[in-house]
């Protein structure tokens, strides 16, 4: 049997010293009429025979298309020294660090991710991170309801679509008003959004770049939003973050991302990263687990988990949040990230991707019928309307190889010939010409 | 140990990508743009490399150290797992391609994975339906109770309570307060749920019940059948935490038991790391009745062999997740039951269900164990004899660091004074459990001897004991720029 | 350590009752049993509060309890102090420790002398 050591003659030895007849005997409790009705699963196989069984699945998925898809989810170049380092079993195989002396470690790791994140965001503290960037915005949302006791949630409908969805599942049994202020073109429409602050709104919630791409700096609703009591919550993109106003110089209270951009792989949805800094006044409705500095009783510099009395396991259902956990390895995988690239790194990532993608926008609005959707500033992300149906154009190029981009009818009605297109540091420009040409060619 | 922003200096090129051609500040307006750099640090990789090699040594981990750490099963993790994770063929897929109308057959392989994970937890469980989106076990906690409030929204029903028993995780009612429910706790006699408890709190505003079993003492809830009939005569749902699965695998069903909503934690019984506190994921399975409510997308199975996402489900809790959870997790489980098989998971449980009876045994008469009996695959014994002495239950854990394991979980579940809650696993060897019996038999009379060693304890790690006061109070959680 | 001038709660908070003004805080038996207080989440100035509902709550590392007020009225003043230096409480619960001041909207009733308090604290010591 793998990975139970136990010899027949073990077993034999432990039961004697239990005084139990044997194993089954163990299982006394568990009466007949309650043991398993069926248990049919396959027999157990060898390493080798479950390996090529799921290098057969990995091969069903076709990942060397040239991808364009976005979404909020990027394809960025991971040092391997990310994959190395995160891999090495003292981080890997430990669990929650309750026994801080055992787990320094850890400890430093998370106290070190938390100050890198709130250099991005320019907000002074940092949670140990969420589950992902749509749990991230709801947990920032709850904080906004804990802290001004007021039940309204204004959010732009330009703001993820993914994440909205889980913000209205979330939402549904708390007794929250969520108020939804369309788009235009893909822009936040700031003025709506002012005027739909009141002195019931808890929070305000846009995104930057927006899920169009779209750039922003929102200092003036975030002021008005303060005026009016309002929290303002923001979510971004960390690696636009080194070149990007920060969500701190524009005056926000909250500031989350998705930090799968930061040295974590695509793989279908997760694991991700929901990264959440905020301001001093907010500290006390960060839910999650924190690290702090501190000294042992030696005064030597250590690290603790901190600020517990605000979670579940000691306030119970009087708790912040039920998360009782954190994305431990991949807050040290995004760190080790930043740390590989460091400053100058990650702002000619930045660059490098915005410049891809504003190469890209060239190339495909110079084709006869295709036109950005709005003239606003981009990223590395950009809409564009097609004459055709876009699900059509993605199907037809995927045939020949290329995923164009992400089609945005599938969340707004009435963009069903708009397309989503993100460039990285992997789009060569070669790619985004053929693509081009590709389109050309088909609208032709 | 510095932090690695200390350790920069600037001008030192890590892993740089080429530069581009334009500046950010030749690409768009000024006042989008920061007004001073982030302060990230500036190293090579070799001082990267240094830094998280260094920090990782400060660490105890299952591969390096026995890690009986109760209630939270860590249990070896096989390396085989993580190759099965880093095919290409699933890290470079993007989570919404199956989005693009007829591009899941772009990634048939993982909704072939999905598809069979989910497949395999319901006979495993005995459920209806599984959905993999919960991203934590306290996620599907959330996930599994919104679940139960729709059904009762759905059928008109005014419910307003959760049962908890005291025993329960703390995460218990922190989840179903969030999900909009009061909490009602629940005295346990003798270490489990009393059906005459029960009746006190229970009426037709309760929701349901949450239920851990076996329950966090390590024992075996033998009230169930009566449990499930009283709830069932109120329309109140059962919820099964997951936690404790390793312990009845293969033994008892949960869907059979008469349970209706069910989370796992998949990183615990099915053997995936934990990475120092995640990820993790908490997939969720129903009964007949609620599986309309599962949350979407769900993945389905055409007659011509082919795979597709299902959103078309009215009913549905909606979004609980941005795709299809911790698909990189599931993935590691899922090779992990493939190699197992049925009665692999079925000796794993019979295995570490042995090992805490013997590790129990071994204890016997050194630490007291309050509710002495066979147990499952963990016990809750308490340090109230020591204290006696001076000697609490967190000075056996410090000495026990000190001996290069590390300590079972302290002072939970709460209904025990001073706990230790100890889960050897089914992966630990006879002699580890015995030179661990051993040497904490002599710790302990040691320290019965000289309590001073106790309060000392630890003293070969990198630090000594914290001040944990000074860090709530000082609140410093990041750097100094 | 229980002051003879002082009223209190079983939930072990103590009211100085000077006209219709009372001062709060949470006593040295409570105090003790939380241990080091690291914050303390008080109600503000004009907030109405309700002899026996909540008023807010202390958290130590491991714990945190919910505050009690033992009188009814609206609180005219707070010890901001306590915001940045919650050990005061621990140090001297009846005196730099204090937590608010209320104005009065009804006398109190049922509140302890000191020798029924010592008798209170005395049975849950045990």
């Amino acid at each position: 049997m793998p990975y139970v050591p136990h010899t027949p003659d073990d077993i034999r030895r432990m039961l004697g010293v239990i005084g139990a007849p044997s194993v089954e005997a163990l299982f006394a409790e568990i009466g007949p009429d309650m043991r398993p009705k069926s248990f049919d699963l396959p027999e157990g196989k060898s390493e080798m025979a479950v390996l090529a069984q799921l290098e057969d699945l990995a091969r069903k998925n076709a990942v060397n298309h040239v991808s364009f898809l976005g979404a909020g989810f990027y394809d960025h170049h991971i040092p391997s020294a990310v994959d190395a380092l995160s891999m090495r079993s003292e981080f890997y195989t430990a669990y929650t660090p309750y026994q801080p002396e055992a787990s320094q470690g850890t400890l430093q790791a998370i106290f070190e991710y938390q100050t890198a994140v709130t250099r991005l965001t320019g907000l002074p503290y940092a949670n140990a991170s969420v589950y992902d960037g749509g749990t991230a915005l709801f947990e920032a949302a709850m904080m906004s309801v804990r802290h001004t006791d007021r039940r309204k949630l204004v959010v732009c409908e330009a703001v993820s679509p993914i994440y909205r969805v889980m913000l209205g599942s979330y939402t549904a049994n708390l007794n929250l008003e969520l108020v939804t202020i369309a788009h235009k073109d893909g822009n936040c429409d700031l003025a709506a959004l002012t005027a739909a602050l009141d002195d019931q709104t808890a929070a305000v919630l846009v995104q930057n770049p927006n899920f169009f791409g779209t750039l922003n700096d929102f200092s003036a609703l975030f002021a008005a939003a303060k005026a009016k009591g309002v929290v303002s919550v923001i979510s971004v993109y960390p690696v636009l973050q080194s070149v990007l106003k920060s969500p701190g110089e524009m005056g926000a209270d909250v500031a989350v991302a998705e930090g799968q951009s930061l040295g974590l792989p695509l793989s279908f949805g997760g694991p991700y990263l929901g990264i959440m800094t905020c301001t001093k006044e907010m500290i006390r409705q960060m839910p999650g687990r924190m690290v702090g500095r501190t000294v042992d009783t030696q005064g030597r510099t250590g690290y603790v988990l901190t600020l517990q009395a605000r979670e579940q396991h000691i306030r119970r259902q009087k708790a912040t949040s039920n998360i009782c956990s954190n994305q431990a390895l991949c807050a040290l995988r995004s760190l080790m990230h930043l740390c590989l690239l460091g400053e100058e790194g990650l702002k000619r990532t930045a660059e490098i991707c915005i410049e891809r993608a504003h190469y890209a926008a060239e190339r495909l609005t110079a084709i006869p019928g295709v036109k950005l959707l709005s003239a606003s500033p981009f990223g590395n992300e950009f809409a564009v309307s097609l004459p055709v149906n876009a699900y059509q154009a993605i199907d037809k190029l995927t045939n020949r190889g290329f995923v164009p981009g992400f089609p945005l009818g599938r969340y707004y009605p009435g963009l069903e010939n708009a397309l989503l297109v993100a460039c990285t540091e992997k789009t060569s420009k070669e790619q985004i010409g053929v693509l081009a040409e590709l389109l050309r060619g088909m609208l032709a | 140990m510095n932090t690695v922003f200390k350790k920069s200096d600037p001008g030192r090129e890590g892993v740089w990508p080429q530069k581009a051609d334009k500046t950010a500040a030749e690409m768009l307006p000024q006042g989008l743009l920061r007004g001073k750099p982030a302060g990230l640090p500036s190293l090579s990789e070799l001082d990267v490399v240094r830094h998280f090699t260094q920090l990782s040594r400060r660490n105890f981990g299952v591969d390096g150290n026995f890690y009986p750490l109760g209630s939270c099963t860590m249990k070896y993790n096989p390396k085989f797992t993580e190759n099965v994770a880093a095919l290409p063929g699933f890290t470079r897929l993007h989570p919404v391609l199956p989005q693009l109308k007829g591009a899941g057959r772009l990634c048939q392989g993982a909704l072939e994975v999905m598809y069979e994970t989910e497949q395999m937890l319901c006979e495993i469980c005995g459920m209806s339906a599984f959905t993999l989106h919960p991203m934590a076990g306290a996620h599907g906690e959330l996930t599994g109770v919104m679940i139960m409030a729709a059904y009762h929204k759905d059928k008109g029903n005014k419910k307003t309570k959760i049962i908890c028993p005291d025993s329960a995780h703390g995460t218990n009612p922190a989840s179903a307060a969030i999900a909009g429910y009061e909490v009602v706790n629940l005295p346990s006699k003798d270490g489990i749920v009393d059906p005459d408890e029960l009746a006190k709190v229970l009426d037709d505003q309760v929701a349901g019940m949450m239920m851990t079993c076996p329950n966090t003492l390590g024992l075996f809830e033998k009230n169930l059948p009566k449990i499930v009939e009283m709830l069932r005569s109120v329309d109140a749902l059962l919820y099964y935490d997951g936690a404790n699965l390793n312990a009845i695998m293969g033994k008892m069903r949960v869907g059979d038991a008469g349970f209706d909503v069910v989370h796992l934690n998949l990183h615990k019984t099915f053997a995936t790391p934990h990475g120092g506190g995640g990820p993790g994921a908490g997939p969720v399975g129903v009964s007949e009745k609620l599986v309309p409510y599962l949350p979407v997308s769900r993945v389905e199975k055409l007659e011509d062999g082919q795979f597709f996402l299902n959103y078309d489900f009215p009913k549905s809790i909606g979004y609980v997740a941005p795709f299809y959870g911790n698909f990189g997790v599931v993935l590691k489980a899922y090779a992990y039951i493939l190699r197992l098989g049925g009665a692999g998971l079925t000796r794993a449980t019979e295995a570490a269900v042995l090992a805490a009876n013997y590790l129990r045994k071994r204890l016997d008469g050194v630490l007291e164990v309050p509710f002495d009996r066979i147990c499952m695959h963990e016990f809750v014994a308490t340090a109230c004899k020591q204290t006696t002495c001076g000697v609490r239950a967190l000075d056996i854990a410090k000495m026990l660091l000190d001996k290069g394991y590390h300590a079972p979980t302290i002072y939970f579940p709460l209904i025990v004074k001073e706990a230790l809650m100890f889960e050897p696993t089914e992966t630990e060897s006879l002699d580890t459990l015995d030179q661990f019996a051993d040497d904490l038999i002599a710790l302990l009379e040691q320290s019965a001897a000289d309590p001073e060693f106790a309060h000392n304890a630890p003293t070969t790690l990198p630090v000594t004991r914290l001040d944990e006061t000074r860090a709530a109070r000082s609140m410093e959680l990041t750097d100094d720029l | 350590m229980i002051p003879n001038d002082l009223k209190y709660a079983k939930s072990h908070e103590w009211a100085k009752i000077e006209g219709d003004t009372a001062t709060v805080g949470i006593t040295h038996f409570a105090q003790e049993q939380l241990g080091d207080l690291t914050y303390v989440d008080l109600p503000k100035v004009g907030a109405s509060v309700t002899q026996g509902a909540e008023m807010g709550s202390v958290e130590s590392v491991k714990a945190a309890s919910e505050l009690y007020s033992p009188v009814t009225g609206t609180v005219t003043e707070v010890n901001a102090a306590l915001e940045n230096a919650p050990e005061a409480i621990n140090q001297e619960p009846y005196a730099a420790g204090w937590m608010i001041k209320v104005k009065l909207a009804a006398a109190p009733e049922g509140l302890l002398d000191a020798a029924a308090y010592a008798q209170v604290c005395a049975e849950e010591a045990h």
